[in-house]
Formats: structure tokens, C-alpha cells, sequence
């Protein structure tokens, strides 16, 4: 078997498509830790939003609708989240754990009657002769309108919490609450509103697993992604690009290993030196253009992995192994948490009143 | 007489204090471990129905708990022995992952029976039972290697273990059987229920030619990527998943835990519990057939259900010579039926498999 058997066209664009969910569930949390909250609640916000958006679907034959209300969906349950933690001053790790417990039992109840029922489809976004363009009209322009948005939200964020005013007072607020609350700050109502819309964003991405993904409702179906996501934002540094960049990885490895797996494929040996080199060329690049200036060192370390790279390369020329099925199904995790733990090596750290509850007489 | 009416009176006394102590311990206490969730449209929803069925037939005499969603590992432990603690007599512990830790649960409560499906480690109170899961693949097999145009099968594999791997041995002995043409492409998921991984496992397998698809995981999420895809053969596993019928789902294999939970639990009630290995098949009636839906021609459908009668009533058995194992060395000679110890432990594809067993 050979790679023949993959199509690159469909394979992108599911890669993309497998990327969503991660990524939306964890673009909302990134701003709900940005503001200095820790919930652990993303799997039970993100089935929530999955039920609801599958009910309000089905009900009335519009997924659209039903992104709509999984999104109030997950920021309904978030809200509760809001209320124990900012009101009543709860610990956020507890709540945010009971909040993904509560979530998965409601949703079992409230799906109970939607087993088995088909979801109306969604249709994909036409964009005329853009989606006809050869290879790049299916790659970019034929997704449907979800995933754009959670492009959308990505990029929102990152210029919201960059160049906005209210981008600089929310992260205020999670740097330090009580300087923020000195300066007359509503720490409070931040915080509820940043909570809001981490769980409308897991809403969003939970019904886009039950509607779009799989499309069905299945008690459980989220299946741990939250947690995935919740992840990502630590290893992420709580950056939105590398948010992104996170949730396309281990979407696209994901779905990479399984095509490999399906077709067979022997591996490459040289492929590891290859992609040493790629990681830092894109590494550096990337450090070149967005970040500050750098220690002669850190380059050199660069420079000194990519020769080795070259050296593997030509070494195990024209070597190949059978691909391992048990090294590809770690893959994703693997590959995601390298990469990002890499790029945190410019000493990104969390905000400074992370997890913590705030009061004002305290 | 005084005296002796006094006795009587206190032997009654006693009499009735030892009745109502062993009727408060009369109330036989039944526990279930779940790997999934009670609504996985599955495996674990077809064992919740085993426990159902046992809440049924005993009425008030008995009480059952289960968890759900279960890791397999370490935190299996904790709920079992929380179970074992929680007063119950009996424990089915119902995945393969569960095996070693129900040994060392066992080990700590004496008094308490342990039931293990699909495993192959047995102590004093610990029973294993497994269905022949192997014999509906054979039937599905057949199905798949006569529906097929593409002749490509995709399989979603869960573990490498040896369950896993009778039933892509059997359907693939069936398929080739009856199309020497046909390919399997096999997906180990890792995973026995995440419905997301288990759509990507089987579109992947579609975008690659399969217009078959046999799964040995838990949820729907399969049937309903080949319903999108429009012609795309499924079969219903573990549970008929029959609201996919008549296609994608042309037929399935359902497990019917109900009369083992239901005489295993009698058995413990009466004091007659031992522990022993239980392995039925279609001839007992723990592993049932689907309906095969109209969507499969008439002579397949025909020739499937003699074979599904040859393998209930024994003539005929799933692993029968000759058949070589994938390395081309002689496993089976003609006529040759393969024998339960070798099944059990099975760790090798049969000829005609393409591909490696992860270890």
C-alpha cells in the first residue's frame, strides 16, 4: 500500500474540520483564564451545548439555530459556574469539576429522547467560483460557517485582548484583581462576562461534534476533548495564535494517523530529520517576525538541531520502517505538547491571579 | 409447663431475630462496572439491559448499582472496591481493561463474587464469561465479502487483544470465502466509546474506498458517517443499533447478557455460586444475529442465516482448516477446528490480513 490511497484534498479539509471543536472550547477558556478564572468545567459545557444544540436542531430543522442555542446552552451552564465561584466565592477547581459532572448528567437526561434521531444536515458555505478554485477551493472556501467562525473568534480575541481597552482591563483583571479593582475596575462583572463567553464558545464546540462530526447524539460523545482543550491553553501560554496552532496540530495528526493507519503506509526514517528541520526553520521565523530579540544561543541551539537534522536525513536515506500503530495513535499528544512547549520557551507564563477568588474586602 | 412455654417462647424469639437478620441480608445487592456510558446505543447499553432484566425477574429480592463511564486502570479499583464496600454480593466487571484490577479486588473481599466479561484470569470468587462474539463476525464476514463493490472491508479495531482480533480473523475467513478479492483496512481507534475518534476512524476509511465498514467499538457514531456518505454498508455491533436499519445497517450482533446476569445471580441468592468460565455463542443465545434488512439480496441473506444455523447447532465451527496463519505458516489442516485455548489467547491475523498487530 501506498500513499496513493490518501487524498490530500479531503484530508485537509478534515483536518481542519476535526480541529474545530478543540479549538473553540479552548479559545473560550483562554479568555475566561485570561481574566484570572480557572474553569475546569469544559467538558461539561461543551456536552451541554452539544445536547442543546442537537435538540433545538432537530426541533426545528435549523442547525444554525441550534448553534445558537448550544452556545446559550453552554453559557447558561456557565453561568452557574459564575455564580458559585464570583458570588459565593467557591473554589474554582471544585466547581469547575462538579460543573463538568453536572453537565454530563443533565445532558444524558436531556438527550434522552434524541437517540438515534438524525440531525437536519448542515450545508456547507457556497462562495461561487471561489470553492471551485482546484485544490484550494475545497481546502479553504468549502467548510461550512462554524469553522470560519471559530477562525473568526481566534483572531477577535487575539485584537480584542491586544488593542482594545477592554482587552487591557481584562487582562488587568487577571494579572492582578486587586490592582484592577483599585483602579475601579469591575472585577466581578468581568470576570462573570469572560465566563460567559468561555462557555458559549464550548457550547459551540460541543454542538459541533453532535452536529456537524458525528452527527448524532450519543450520551458522553464529547469524550474528554474538554479536557484536551484546557490543555492546550496551558501549553498554549495562553497566546491565541498558538491556540490555534495547538488545536491544528493535534486535530491533524489525529486524523493524519488514521489515514496512515487505514492505507498502511511504511515510514520513512529520514522523515524524523526532515521534520526536525521544518519545526525549527518555522520556529525561528516565527520568533524573527512576532517575537523580541533573542539570545545568540537560542539560535544557535536552532541552528545546531537543524544540522543535525540534515546529518539523520542523509543518514537513513531510503530507510524505512513499518509505521507502529501504537506510536501513531500517541502521535497527536506527543507532537502538540513538543511544538508548544517549544515555542513557550520565551518564558510566557500564567496570568498572576489565576484560580484565585477575589473579594473586595480582602 | 410455665417453663417450657418460656423457652419455647424465647426459641421462637430467636428464631424469628435469625430470620429477620437473614432477611436483611436476603435483599441479594448486585453491582455493574461500565466501561461507556448506559446510553452508548452499545455495548454498555446492552449490559445496563442485562441489569435491567435482573432487576425484573428478582423484584424486591434484589438491588443493583452500577457506574458508568468507568477508566479502565487504577480508577476501576476504587469503584469496585467502593461497590465491594457498599455491600455488594455480586460485581460484574464488564471490559476487558477491568481484569486485573477485579483479580485484586477479588483478592481483598473473599466474600464478595466477581464476575469478569472477556477475560481470561479466574480466581475462587471471581468467574469470567465472554460471548462468542467470533461466530456473529463470521456471519457479517459473509455479508461484507458479498456486499462489497469496491472490495475494500474498513474494520475500526478498539485494542489489540485477542478478542478484537478473532473478530477481524472470522469476518475476514468469510469474506474472502465468498470474494478472494477483498482487502481489509484495519484502524486500531484506541478508544472503546468516543463517538468523535470512531466518525473520523470510519470517514477516513470511506475516503479510502471501503463501502464496508464492521466496527468493534461502542457507539453509533460509525453508522451514522456511513449514512452520510449514502452507500455505505454497516452492521449494527454489540447492539442491533437497529434505528440505522434497513441501511446503512444491514445486520448486527447483539450481546444477551440477560439469562446469564439473571442465572448468575440466582446462583448466588441459592449458595450454589462457583466460580467457572462461561463462553456461549449463537447455539446458547448470548450472541444473537440482527435482523438482516432487505438492503442485502435474497440468496446472501439465505446463505447467511444457514450459516448462522450450521454454527448454532455445531456442525459447523467459525475456525475451520485449512487455514494458514498471515506469516503463510500452517495453523489449521483441513477440517482442523480451531480449539478454545488457542482462540482465547489468539495474537496473530490469519493469511490474507494485511498489515501488523500492534503489541
Amino acid at each position: 500500500m501506498d500513499l496513493s490511497a490518501i487524498n490530500p484534498i479531503l484530508l485537509i479539509a478534515a483536518m481542519i474540520a476535526a480541529s474545530t471543536p478543540i479549538l473553540l472550547a479552548a479559545i473560550g477558556e483562554l479568555v475566561v483564564e485570561r481574566a484570572g478564572v480557572l474553569n475546569l468545567g469544559v467538558e461539561g459545557m461543551m456536552i451541554t451545548g452539544a445536547v442543546c444544540g442537537f435538540i433545538i436542531a432537530v426541533n426545528t430543522g435549523s442547525p444554525l439555530v441550534g448553534f445558537i442555542a448550544a452556545a446559550l446552552g453552554g453559557a447558561l451552564l456557565s453561568f452557574l459556574f459564575a455564580f458559585l465561584t464570583q458570588v459565593t466565592l467557591a473554589n474554582q477547581v471544585a466547581s469547575g469539576l462538579a460543573l463538568t459532572l453536572f453537565g454530563l448528567g443533565l445532558s444524558a437526561l436531556m438527550g434522552q429522547s434524541y437517540v438515534g434521531i438524525k440531525p437536519p444536515q448542515m450545508v456547507d458555505t457556497q462562495m461561487g467560483f471561489l470553492s471551485d478554485i482546484p485544490i484550494f477551493g475545497p481546502i479553504i472556501f468549502g467548510h461550512n460557517i462554524i469553522i470560519y467562525l471559530g477562525l473568526l473568534i481566534v483572531a477577535g480575541t487575539w485584537a480584542t485582548l491586544k488593542f482594545t481597552r477592554a482587552g487591557l482591563v481584562l487582562r488587568a483583571v487577571g494579572e492582578n484583581h486587586d490592582a484592577a479593582h483599585a483602579l475601579g475596575y469591575k472585577v466581578k462583572r468581568i470576570r462573570t462576562l469572560a465566563i460567559l463567553f468561555g462557555g458559549a464558545c464550548a457550547g459551540l464546540g460541543g454542538a459541533y461534534i453532535s452536529l456537524i462530526r458525528v452527527p448524532q447524539w450519543t450520551e458522553g460523545m464529547t469524550a474528554g476533548v474538554g479536557w484536551i482543550a484546557l490543555a492546550l491553553v496551558v501549553f498554549a501560554s495562553w497566546k491565541p495564535w498558538r491556540v490555534l496552532l495547538g488545536a491544528y496540530l493535534f486535530g491533524g495528526i489525529t486524523q493524519v494517523q488514521l489515514n496512515l493507519q487505514a492505507a498502511g503506509v511504511v515510514f520513512p526514517v529520514s522523515s524524523i530529520g526532515i521534520t526536525i528541520i521544518i519545526i525549527c526553520v518555522i520556529i525561528a521565523s516565527w520568533n524573527l517576525i512576532f517575537a523580541k530579540k533573542k539570545s545568540r544561543q537560542y539560535y544557535f541551539w536552532l541552528l545546531f538541531l537543524s544540522i543535525a537534522g540534515v546529518f539523520f536525513t542523509i543518514f537513513f536515506q531510503g530507510a524505512t520502517v513499518p509505521f507502529k500503530v501504537e506510536y501513531l495513535a500517541m502521535s497527536p499528544y506527543l507532537m502538540t505538547i513538543i511544538v508548544l512547549v517549544i515555542l513557550s520557551a520565551d518564558k510566557s507564563r500564567a496570568p498572576g491571579s489565576l484560580g484565585r477568588a477575589f473579594h473586595a474586602s480582602q | 409447663m410455665k417453663l417450657s412455654h418460656l423457652l419455647a417462647a424465647a426459641a421462637l424469639a430467636a428464631s424469628f431475630a435469625g430470620a429477620a437478620i437473614a432477611d436483611g441480608h436476603g435483599k441479594t445487592k448486585v453491582g455493574f462496572v461500565y466501561v461507556g456510558p448506559v446510553g452508548d446505543g452499545g455495548w454498555t447499553y446492552e449490559h445496563d439491559k442485562g441489569r435491567l432484566a435482573v432487576e425484573k425477574e428478582f423484584g424486591d429480592s434484589v438491588e443493583t448499582v452500577f457506574v458508568e463511564s468507568v477508566p479502565e486502570g487504577p480508577d476501576s479499583e476504587r469503584v469496585m472496591t467502593q461497590m465491594a464496600l457498599g455491600g455488594a454480593d455480586l460485581i460484574f466487571t464488564t471490559s476487558f481493561g477491568y481484569m486485573n484490577p477485579t483479580i485484586n479486588v477479588a483478592s481483598k473481599f473473599p466474600d464478595v463474587k466477581f464476575e469478569h466479561a472477556t477475560g481470561y484470569k479466574r480466581a475462587d470468587n471471581v468467574s469470567t464469561y465472554s460471548a462468542r462474539f467470533y461466530e456473529g463476525r463470521a456471519i457479517q464476514g459473509h455479508i461484507a465479502g458479498n456486499m462489497t463493490k469496491s472490495n475494500i472491508v474498513g474494520y475500526i479495531g478498539s485494542y489489540p487483544i485477542p478478542e478484537v482480533i478473532r473478530g477481524i480473523n472470522s469476518a475476514y475467513i468469510h469474506a474472502a470465502k465468498v470474494n478472494p478479492d477483498v482487502e481489509f483496512k484495519i484502524i486500531w481507534a484506541y478508544t472503546w466509546f468516543d463517538p468523535a475518534k470512531e466518525a473520523d476512524a470510519a470517514k477516513v476509511l470511506i475516503e479510502q474506498g471501503a463501502d464496508v465498514i464492521l466496527q468493534h467499538t461502542d457507539s453509533t457514531a460509525p453508522q451514522a458517517a456511513a449514512q452520510e456518505a449514502g452507500n455505505v454498508v454497516t452492521f449494527g455491533q454489540a447492539s442491533d443499533m437497529g434505528q440505522y436499519a434497513p441501511f446503512p445497517r444491514v445486520s448486527s450482533i447483539i450481546d444477551d447478557w440477560a439469562p446469564y446476569y439473571i442465572a448468575r445471580t440466582k446462583a448466588v441468592m441459592d449458595g450454589t455460586w462457583e466460580s467457572i468460565d462461561t463462553w456461549d455463542g449463537i447455539g446458547a443465545g448470548m450472541v444473537g444475529i440482527g435482523e438482516i434488512s432487505d438492503a442485502v439480496p435474497a440468496d446472501v441473506k439465505a446463505e447467511a442465516l444457514a450459516l448462522k444455523a450450521a454454527i448454532a447447532d455445531g456442525s459447523y465451527h467459525a475456525f475451520t482448516g485449512p487455514l494458514k496463519k498471515q506469516d503463510g505458516s500452517d495453523w489449521l489442516a483441513d477440517g482442523e477446528t480451531a480449539d478454545d485455548g488457542t482462540l482465547a489467547g489468539m495474537s496473530f491475523y490469519v493469511e490474507g490480513i494485511e498489515g501488523d498487530i500492534p503489541q
